[in-house]
């Protein structure tokens, strides 16, 4: 099953939408709860970094019975030093968007942490994509 | 003592009263668990999404949803008789109306003993400290009312561990003064222990408990029973009677504990009060999507003000909020700030102070087989394509979503749709009679007929 959700960039006020989308989802076909749980903070993570950084985003989900596969593409400035993004604290949003409660350094960390797999391209100037796998049956992997 | 096994099924304090309901769909509209569908012209509730919150019963204009509650004869089985009453009870009565006098009207009722059910506040503080030091999940909730920790069970089951384990205080109390009354010499059969309730939830969850073996409370009085009966004792000449047992152990942090930020006060760390289930559905939906962890304990409440609030409950919630303040006020006056810890030890609280687990129960799952529930959530989505998506539940379902939901798992028909039954008709997929006839098992036979007995209608209330 695929599923394609918008995301504006700088509409923090619907930051989580997507999220929320997908977690609904994630319970009506009876994913364990503490893998959908990481699932869904992973999820909303990227979803906060496109409405923080980029212009606008696409998040395509892709469900078979075997995993979950989150491709989240926003044009947007992109990340020059993708190693350095990875560090726990390290950001480059600007002090109002750090006052809004987001932009601590922890995202892509954050990401890393509650998915199963990781894949992160970028185009300094034109954007990044994260790919995200989670299986759903942990032993799978 | 009677007990009641945790079992798989859950037991509900609410029922629908076929005889009164309408169907008027106000209860569907309301729910926060889509626990209710519209069938041959009656609310019917799903006994596996409803978490007893009782919203549908303030919702409907015509009192046609019950709350189960004992016989209040069957106290007089035990020779004992022992009311535990939330300090809510008493305040919802006039400031000038002492405690003692509401102590002997309980009396006078049929009560022998009568103690608050916040008197063991201070063993929860205590063991909910206890348990915040050894669990690191955050944010802790509070288990304090059962409508949230089966909401959680249902709708949140992620947040199931996040739930604090420990015994609200009228598990608390119930033990502790069963323990206290075995120990001065009565026999345990003698007891009968009673609990005052200011909603559904509370019964429900004392018979059948979540997250402990058993409970020890032998019977449940509506406080909207014992709030009449306390009346019209009061407004009878004060006959002088011998008040009940009780004793003293009430606190001003106990006076509040069941009012809004009554516990969250008390919680070391960041805290918030939440009350009404629908702001307690919309906060959960955020935290489980971003990690609150910054956030210690949240304390979560069905209703509006809390338990004064309960659907049981007469008086005005604002006015027993502020009455309870008062008093509240009176006892701080005379007691030093500092938690007691009853150490009388009639409850070993490291031994009767926690709960066990608490299960996830999830309802929205389509299947329990993933691949497929995968095809009926792409049927789901293919259907909303057609389905209006007005929400107006003419098809006996509180929204189109659910709707398509109960179609795919077998539970519903596309034709329920009033507008797709045109549509339908019209490309000669349902004929004119099918239409009526499915229409006549949502709302029932006589439901287009002519009947001027509704609310606003010629002969209302006739």
């Amino acid at each position: 099953m695929q599923i394609r959700h918008k995301i504006a960039g700088g509409d923090f006020t619907r930051a989580g939408n997507v999220a929320s989308a997908v977690k609904k989802v994630l319970q009506q076909i009876n994913i364990d709860h503490k893998q959908s749980k990481r699932i869904v903070i992973a999820l909303y993570e990227g979803e906060v970094n496109v409405v923080a950084h980029a212009y606008s985003g696409v998040v395509d989900i892709d469900i078979d019975s075997e995993k979950i596969k989150i491709t989240i593409a926003d044009k947007g400035p992109g990340i020059s030093d993708i190693e350095k993004a990875m560090q726990e604290g390290y950001s480059t949003a600007t002090p109002q968007v750090r006052e809004m409660g987001f932009g601590a350094g922890m995202g892509l960390s954050n990401m890393k942490r509650n998915s199963d797999f990781m894949n992160i391209t970028s185009i300094p100037g034109e954007g990044t994509t994260v790919e995200l796998i989670n299986f759903i049956k942990p032993d799978a992997n | 003592m009677q007990t009641k096994k945790q079992t798989r099924d859950f037991h509900h304090a609410l029922a629908v009263q076929a005889d009164l309901c309408t169907g008027c769909t106000h209860c569907m509209a309301v729910c926060p668990t889509r626990a209710i569908r519209i069938r041959n012209g009656k609310a019917i509730i799903l006994a596996n999404r409803c978490v007893d919150c009782g919203e549908c019963y303030k919702a409907c204009p015509v009192s046609a949803i019950a709350v189960e509650q004992d016989d209040l004869q069957m106290i007089f089985r035990f020779p004992v008789r022992v009311i535990l009453i939330p300090s809510i009870l008493i305040g919802q009565f006039p400031r000038k109306i002492m405690a003692s006098s509401i102590y002997n009207a309980l009396k006078e009722i049929g009560f022998t003993h009568v103690f608050e059910v916040e008197n063991t506040v201070d063993m929860v503080i205590e063991a909910g400290r206890q348990i915040m030091l050894e669990n690191k999940e955050r944010p802790v909730i509070s288990s304090f009312c059962p409508a949230i920790v089966r909401l959680i069970q249902v709708k949140f089951p992620s947040l199931v561990d996040n739930i604090l384990k420990v015994n609200p205080p009228i598990d608390m109390s119930a033990m502790y003064y069963r323990e206290k009354l075995k120990m001065s010499g009565i026999p345990a059969e003698n007891i009968g222990l009673f609990y005052a309730t200011p909603c559904a939830a509370k019964i429900a969850a004392v018979k059948s408990p979540v997250g402990e073996i058993e409970s020890a409370i032998d019977g449940v009085i509506n406080m909207d029973l014992l709030y009449n009966r306390i009346l019209n004792y009061l407004q009878r000449k004060y006959t002088e009677t011998t008040p009940p047992e009780t004793d003293d152990l009430l606190s001003s942090r106990g006076i509040l504990w069941s009012t809004t930020r009554g516990e969250a006060i008390h919680s070391a760390g960041r805290a918030l009060a939440i009350d009404g289930i629908q702001n307690v559905n919309e906060f959960l939906e955020n935290i489980e999507n971003e990690k609150l962890d910054k956030i210690d304990f949240l304390e979560l409440r069905a209703c509006d003000e809390s338990c004064a609030g309960g659907i049981l409950m007469s008086g005005n919630r604002f006015l027993t909020v502020e009455r309870l303040k008062n008093r509240s006020d009176e006892y701080r006056a005379r007691e030093d700030d500092k938690i007691r810890k009853v150490q009388d030890g009639y409850l070993d609280i490291t031994e009767h102070g926690f709960l066990g687990n608490i299960e996830p129960r999830p309802i929205e799952k389509l299947d329990e087989d993933i691949s497929a529930a995968l095809k009926k959530v792409e049927r789901k989505r293919r259907m909303m394509c057609y389905l209006p998506g007005f929400d107006c539940g003419g098809c006996g379902a509180p929204d189109c979503q659910t709707l398509a939901e109960d179609i795919v798992t077998g539970n519903g028909q596309i034709s329920q749709c009033i507008f797709l039954q045109q549509q339908m008709i019209k490309q000669n997929l349902l004929s004119q009679s099918q239409a009526v006839k499915i229409t006549g098992d949502i709302w029932g036979k006589e439901r287009l007929e002519k009947n001027c007995n509704k609310i606003g209608a010629e002969n209302e209330n006739n």
